[in-house]
């Protein structure tokens, strides 16, 4: 009882309240975003989204409190259980799973449903924590290296099965956290260098133009250091190897058939094809965008509502924030994602274990990626990939799993003053 | 060694929480497109379009009205046929059709409505109304078009049609949309302002995929049409019908108006047409036939045809003289053939003779004195003067141009100036023998059937018109109508001249037109032959009558039907008789013009 006591005082209120937050400010849009002024339904009407959702969000609190109260070793004694529990059922998926649109995603019973992809994240933020969580482990070793990328990729190889591209992406957001636990910088610029050499050989429409730029910074770096022969030769093959790639890359391309290459193109020109491959991020944008400063006001708008933007309740959410509550709407929902990430951030660092702080840097990844990808996707920043924005989106599996993943870190940091005497 | 590491993660969240909110900033404050493409998305301009305003006779009956038709719509999504057997039944129609129409309307939209059956009846519709409850996806459209209970006065009245593009350009006030109706001829068009209202706009919402979801904004946009004003005409049904039926078969002109008011009680231009045929669905059809016609049914020859006033004009010719001075009721001349052609009478004649004998060169020598007043010593120079003092003159009967009725595109005929025969002739290379025809309406002389009503009616006024127009009253009210027929006109000859010439004109039936006598009402009158050099004359005869107190002035061209005495004096006989005495007692004379055989 007395435990109990300490811990309820230590929990970090901040996260709490900006959970809270999002969670209700996203119900609230989920129900804007299927409402019918001509027959308006009740808010908790179990036979529309929002009704379904505040029964799910109520399903969140208890879950909320089982992990609260449940003892804080329990998660990391359990992780690699977790983590296997989930392996298995990703494996399992395909063959038991339920097949909708040619994507097996979900497995269960009745109407109870739920996505091994979404679990599986959390699951392997807590297993990579516990296999980083040695001393030891130091992550500029090649073998430390290949155990983590092993835990790592095993999940993403089997979502990629399923296949849902959007949801293995999520996974390498968990590269923050390598990063913070000492994964060498110099892969981090390599990798983009390489993102920005593919997206500038793909917008730019002339490649002499890159050409030219390629040629203009590996002149300025080899002047600007010792003028050695092998220098300079080896920093003329770096740009001869860009400018291969960014050539190869055009090829490549342009040998893709003619639909995936226009998916490519859209995201650079969405004009180019507004009724097809850029209708998404067409109507999202004009959804938002018509939002204005301060929007039109709840339950007001007419892009979402109306069906002009596909998904609008679940990956789409934020169109329909961005259409009501305009600009204000959208600072104050990134301003709340930007405090709760950066609290996670302060967060971690005063965890007493690295167990608790390796986890903690795993679930600022995956809040991190989710929340920059999924808005960014909505004004046309990144391809549309379908990823659901962490609290807003309507769906039981990405709220769940969510939550659990963002409360046991909670739970972890509301305790650590017992883990005190463990910290190596 | 990682001490920066962590710092740089919080930069890199602020730095991702920057970018989205600024590319934020710029679509949604910065960039009002979206919000204009927005409105394109999901509201819709329905447009409320009024109830044209209905068109009256002058004694309150019905001339044009909207007769509603009906179209049976069908929305593929919710329509359900269940017994098809006896749904092609109930609507008449095969199932091939039925299937052909299904199919267009999938092919159109799934949800929005197409046409099923087109034009249905008014007790078509009153008999599937009762079973429309029964198939979902079924419903009635209503649309009104211009309906006219009797086929008369197709050119006074004019026809509605779809707005040209040059009309479009030229709609300053914007308030017309491509495929809008407009006046495109007759009162319609002209007084298309009255007759339209006002339409009303309602914002709808619309989802992806065009289905209604209400008004937008409660409606709070949305403005209410207003129905067109109601018109009433001065034209009056029965004399309408009356000379349409004696002018059926024939080509030519019959303008009646009411000397006190300058009302038009008829305007018949024939060949005429039905109105009802340039209405609805069939008017590009009926249009294109009507226009390729070669008796030009469209031409509305009482403003627009143009002939020498002829005989006619000697009356006014004698107006000027007294008015001038220069002729007196004693005035005699000798009907010298050798100036110009005549027919035999007694001669000398005076004054009233030369009127009721309609004597050439009487005219010839008084116009001479109305020319040649010696102002000048020089005979050109003179005749110049003389010329443009009695153009002047002239003017102010309405001749020479427009007399402004409520009508698109009235002709206005011609009076020639000096300079018509400076540019002819050369300056000071004419005089009174070059322009000499123009003393008995011949010559370069123009005028219409309307100009030559409203000459009738300055006859039976004695000396002022109002200027001819159709409309008596907008909205029931006669103070509505354009100011400028409320005024009158003073033609510039003092009432007394006019005893005389009323005496002449009156005299003159029994010389010329004896037919147009008709016992119990005196009606002056004066016959003229338009000459036509590509055939037969045309005949002309104006009159007013009853002479004490006119109530009707008329003028009636009969084309290619010879002698004025003839074709065009007894139909204005029949139709002072109609107007006056609502009946006929002469069916012989009836019988006579309906027959049309005038030359012999």
């Amino acid at each position: 009882m007395r435990e109990s006591d300490i811990q309820i005082n230590r929990v970090d209120w901040l996260v709490v309240a900006i959970y809270f937050a999002l969670v209700i400010f996203g119900w609230f849009n989920i129900y804007a975003a299927v409402y019918d002024s001509q027959a308006p339904q009740s808010m908790f009407d179990m036979s529309i989204n929002s009704g379904q959702q505040l029964v799910r969000i109520g399903i969140s609190v208890v879950l909320i409190v089982l992990i609260m109260v449940a003892d804080y070793r329990f998660f990391e004694n359990l992780s690699l259980f977790i983590y296997l529990f989930f392996i298995a059922l990703l494996v399992v998926t395909p063959f038991i799973g339920k097949e909708v649109n040619g994507q097996v995603l979900t497995v269960g019973f009745g109407s109870f449903r739920i996505q091994p992809g979404e679990f599986a994240k959390l699951a392997t933020a807590l297993a990579l924590a516990k296999v980083m969580e040695r001393p030891t482990f130091d992550l500029s070793k090649t073998k430390n290296q290949l155990v983590a990328f092993g835990v790592l990729l095993l999940p993403v190889a089997l979502i990629l099965l399923q296949p849902d591209t959007g949801t293995a992406m999520v996974y390498f957001s968990l590269l923050v956290m390598f990063y913070r636990e000492g994964f060498p910088q110099r892969y981090y610029i390599l990798g983009f260098g390489f993102i920005a050499l593919t997206l500038l050989a793909l917008g730019i429409e002339n490649n002499l133009y890159l050409v030219a730029g390629i040629g203009l910074i590996i002149l300025i770096l080899i002047l600007m250091g010792k003028k050695t022969w092998q220098r300079i030769v080896v920093f003329s093959l770096i740009g001869v190897g860009m400018i291969a790639y960014s050539y190869s890359i055009d090829f490549v391309v342009s040998k893709l058939p003619e639909h995936q290459q226009n998916r490519i193109m859209v995201l650079f020109n969405p004009n180019l094809d507004p009724l097809g491959v850029g209708w998404n991020v067409t109507q999202s944008k004009i959804a938002i965008g018509s939002g204005g400063l301060l929007g039109k006001g709840y339950l007001e708008g007419t892009q979402t509502k109306f069906d002009f933007v596909p998904e609008q309740h679940t990956d789409f959410i934020f169109c329909t924030l961005g259409e009501e509550f305009g600009w204000v709407g959208s600072l104050v929902v990134i301003g709340l994602f930007v405090t709760l990430l950066v609290r996670l951030v302060i967060m971690a660092e005063r965890q007493k274990t690295r167990f608790s702080r390796i986890y903690g840097y795993g679930v600022i990844s995956i809040l991190l990626f989710h929340f920059m990808i999924n808005i960014a996707m909505t004004i046309g920043l990144f391809p549309v990939v379908g990823i659901p924005l962490p609290f807003f989106s309507y769906g039981g599996s990405s709220l769940w799993s969510f939550t659990i993943m963002l409360f046991i870190f909670v739970k972890m940091d509301s305790s650590r003053a017992m883990q005190l005497g463990r910290l190596g | 060694m990682n001490d920066q590491r962590p710092v740089a993660i919080v930069i890199f969240i602020f730095l991702v929480g920057l970018v989205l909110l600024t590319k934020l900033f710029l679509i949604q404050v910065m960039d009002d497109s979206f919000m204009k493409k927005a409105e394109r998305n999901a509201i819709q301009r329905v447009v409320d379009h009024p109830y044209r305003g209905l068109v009256y006779d002058r004694n309150g009956k019905l001339l044009v009205y909207n007769n509603p038709i009906f179209d049976l719509m069908l929305v593929p999504k919710e329509f359900e046929v269940g017994d098809t057997t006896k749904f092609l039944e109930l609507f008449k129609i095969s199932k091939e059709e039925l299937i052909e129409a299904y199919e267009a309307a999938r092919k159109y939209s799934y949800v929005k409505p197409s046409p099923l059956i087109k034009q249905i009846s008014t007790t078509e519709f009153a008999r599937m109304q009762d079973y429309l409850i029964d198939y979902p996806g079924l419903f009635i459209m209503t649309r009104s078009v211009r309906s006219y209970p009797l086929p008369i006065a197709a050119h006074a009245l004019g026809y509605i049609g779809e707005i040209n593009a040059r009309q479009l350009e030229r709609d300053s006030t914007n308030y017309y949309v491509q495929g809008d109706y407009t006046g495109l001829s007759g009162m319609e068009r002209f007084y298309e302002e009255e007759l339209r209202g006002n339409k009303g706009v309602k914002y709808k919402m619309v989802n992806v995929r065009g289905v209604d979801k209400g008004p937008f904004k409660d409606g709070e946009y949305d403005t209410a049409s207003v129905a067109g004003k109601n018109i009433t005409s001065t034209i009056d049904m029965e004399l309408q019908r009356y000379g349409e039926m004696l002018m059926s078969g024939k080509k030519g002109s019959v303008v009646a108006i009411e000397p006190k008011t300058g009302e038009i009680l008829a305007m018949i231009s024939a060949p005429f047409y039905d109105p009802n045929d340039l209405t609805g669905s069939e008017f590009s059809k009926t249009y294109r036939s009507l226009n390729s016609d070669e008796s030009k049914p469209l031409f509305n020859r009482p403003i627009m045809a143009t002939y020498p006033p002829g005989s006619i004009f000697k009356v006014v010719q004698s107006l000027i003289g007294l008015q001038e001075g220069v002729l007196t009721p004693e005035t005699t001349f000798a009907c010298n053939k050798s100036l110009v052609a005549c027919h035999n009478h007694p001669s000398p004649v005076n004054l009233f003779g030369a009127i009721r004998n309609s004597c050439n060169p009487y005219y010839h020598q008084a116009f001479r004195q109305i020319i040649n007043q010696e102002v000048s010593s020089n005979t050109y120079k003179d005749t110049e003067i003389g010329l443009n003092a009695w153009r002047e003159n002239v003017l102010k009967f309405g001749l020479g141009g427009r007399l402004g009725v409520d009508m698109p595109n009235e002709k206005g005929g011609d009076v020639p100036s000096s300079k018509y025969y400076d540019r002819f002739y050369g300056e000071g290379r004419w005089k009174y023998s070059t322009i000499y025809s123009l003393s008995i309406g011949q010559g370069e002389m123009l005028v219409t059937p309307l100009q030559m009503a409203n000459l009738a009616a300055i006859f039976a006024n004695k000396g002022y018109y109002y200027t001819p127009h159709l409309v008596k009253a907008v909205d029931g009210d006669p103070g509505q109508i354009p100011g400028k027929y409320q005024i009158k006109n003073e033609v510039g000859v003092d009432a007394h001249h006019f005893d005389m010439i009323q005496d002449a004109m009156a005299q003159a039936l029994y010389g010329t037109a004896t037919r147009a006598i008709i016992k119990d009402i005196e009606i002056a009158g004066k016959t003229g032959t338009a000459q036509n050099p590509h055939g037969e004359d045309h005949s002309v005869f104006v009159a007013f009558a009853p002479k004490n107190d006119p109530k009707i002035a008329i003028a009636v061209y009969v084309e290619n039907a010879g002698w004025g005495g003839r074709a065009a004096a007894s139909t204005a006989s029949l139709m002072i008789e109609k107007y006056i005495r609502k009946e006929i007692t002469r069916p012989e004379l009836e019988k006579y013009v309906l027959a049309g055989n005038f030359i012999y």
